[in-house]
């Protein structure tokens, strides 16, 4: 017991130095331009302001890209439960030819990085007349090799009398996956839904190079391309867009985070 | 397409492009900025990826032997970098990097150090960078390390208390031997992201100064940019094969021993 506090200590600074940037970002959202130069700089702002969320809203139309963001993201998380689930069930459950391979193909595209199919996909989202549109943005997202493999395993777990029930009852192939499987699954399901939900809000690269005009840039876009910008020295902005783009995240983090740390343990990927 | 001398202006026209052979692959390994990319990249590795493993273990350990009473709390703190947006976090940490008013130099100040401009320096911007690394990462693979603890049964530890280990030869002999398949996962896992590292030098230096933090993938992107397309694939492929190498090796030196 004597020698529990310490390490207590050390725990605490561990979560100030991690929590730190997060504390100086939302405080410096509320300072004006003339204090976040101050030197040497403010902890607490001196004359708090809602100034630069005022801008963010009104000047930088801040509510469309947020829009955007949960557009995009709600339909790449609904498009991964239902079609990593059902194809999650058809390679767990379901006897036909060329399963296994089918199974292999999917576990060899996790293992394809995204740099080598991003200007293929771009070419060929581009050819495809979608370039600068939601769905150009959301449709090479619906599904996931990752969800897919979480969605088999999950199935894999579920025994196959379950099935044989429902087909004594006369219940159809549909309505036993829909009516009998899927709703057991429904730890799968929230763990696959949170973490599709953050990754799509977090997702950079496709989103910069497929919005192309202001209408259609997601949080992220938006924010990289203001702090590289003719706004790159308008640091309470910049603050404030960046509480803006954390806060949802952070919330739903916190509300679910039993879903994601489990959902990490159990498959180990990101 | 890394076979072709695919450019932007064939977008409409992609089957309509000549091949080239292995010209791109040439074109690369010839460009100096794509040699200093790859060599940016390599130091972010063998850098980056050791100290967040480190700190991720030392993490872990406190939060599976030290702090029984708040565990969850501080796994969530721990936690809260990972699933925040990288580009958010290159925007924090461009203010605490900052020289006069940022966060780091001031708490430096306080011991009476006086900090660099970090993102500024050629020597201390990839330092920076690889810092903000570990800070964003470590706690994805502290939540693998624990449940590769918490797999590791009690009477193993029992045991060497037996026989007179020490906590720290316990660790090294008993814990460390046992979690290898967990850290050849995390070192992979980890040095795959790595490898690929773009966001932080996009927002945070656009590569500078003087290219020394362009990053592969950076540099593909801005090949693509150009309009370069049959180069840029070809870089990413370059890429995907010094993964897939070095993932290769991994499991090779972690398995034989």
């Amino acid at each position: 017991m004597r020698r529990t506090w310490w390490i207590y200590l050390i725990g605490v600074l561990g979560l100030v130095a991690v929590a730190a940037p997060f504390l100086w970002m939302v405080l410096g959202s509320f300072k004006t331009q003339g204090e976040l130069l101050r030197v040497p700089p403010t902890w607490w702002p001196h004359d708090a302001t809602s100034q630069n969320y005022n801008d963010l809203f009104s000047k930088a139309s801040f509510p469309r890209y947020f829009l955007n963001s949960t557009v995009v993201a709600l339909a790449v998380t609904a498009g991964n439960l239902i079609f990593c689930s059902m194809i999650g069930y058809a390679l767990a459950k379901l006897r036909f030819k060329g399963r296994n391979a089918l199974f292999i193909l999917v576990m060899a595209t996790l293992m394809i990085p995204g740099m080598v199919t991003f200007v293929p996909l771009f070419v060929l989202v581009t050819n495809a007349g979608l370039a600068n549109s939601y769905p150009g943005l959301i449709l090479p997202f619906l599904v996931s090799p990752f969800g897919v493999f979480l969605m088999r395993q999950f199935f894999l777990g579920l025994p196959d009398d379950l099935m044989d029930a429902g087909r004594v009852d006369g219940t159809s192939e549909l309505g036993i996956f829909a009516r009998i499987m899927l709703p057991l699954t429904r730890p799968a399901l929230a763990t696959l839904g949170i973490l599709t939900f953050l990754g799509s809000w977090n997702n950079f690269l496709w989103p910069l190079v497929i919005a192309q005009t202001e209408d259609k840039y997601t949080l992220p876009v938006a924010l990289a391309l203001y702090s590289t910008g003719q706004n790159a020295q308008n640091y309470g902005l910049l603050m404030a867009g960046a509480v803006v783009v954390v806060l949802p995240v952070l919330v739903m983090f916190l509300a679910f985070q039993r879903h994601v740390t489990k959902g990490i343990a159990i498959t180990g990927l990101k | 397409m890394s076979f072709t001398d695919i450019k932007q202006r064939d977008l409409r026209t992609p089957f309509a492009v000549n091949g080239v052979g292995f010209g791109n692959y040439v074109k690369a390994f010839q460009d100096e900025t794509f040699r200093k990319a790859a060599f940016n990249t390599a130091y972010f590795v063998v850098l980056g990826v050791p100290l967040t493993l480190v700190v991720a273990l030392a993490a872990a350990v406190l939060l599976d032997r030290g702090v029984k009473r708040f565990q969850a709390l501080f796994k969530v703190g721990y936690y809260l970098p990972v699933v925040t947006s990288i580009v958010a976090i290159a925007v924090i940490w461009r203010f605490v990097l900052a020289p006069d008013s940022g966060l780091l130099n001031t708490v430096l100040g306080w011991v009476g150090i006086d900090g660099p401009n970090w993102l500024a320096s050629k020597t201390w911007a990839m330092p920076s960078l690889i810092a903000m690394a570990v800070w964003r990462n470590f706690g994805s693979a502290m939540i693998i390390f624990l449940a590769g603890l918490q797999g590791i049964p009690q009477s193993v530890e029992e045991a060497g208390q037996i026989d007179g280990a020490g906590p720290w030869q316990r660790f090294r002999h008993l814990i460390l031997p046992l979690l290898r398949p967990t850290i050849l996962f995390t070192s992979v896992t980890t040095g795959i992201g790595y490898l690929q590292f773009f966001e932080e030098p996009f927002v945070m230096t656009q590569g500078g100064p003087l290219n020394s933090t362009i990053s592969v993938s950076m540099y593909t992107y801005n090949q693509f940019g150009f309009g370069n397309y049959g180069l840029a694939t070809s870089m990413a492929y370059i890429l995907f094969v010094v993964i897939a190498v070095i993932t290769f090796i991994q499991f090779r030196l972690l398995r034989e021993k």
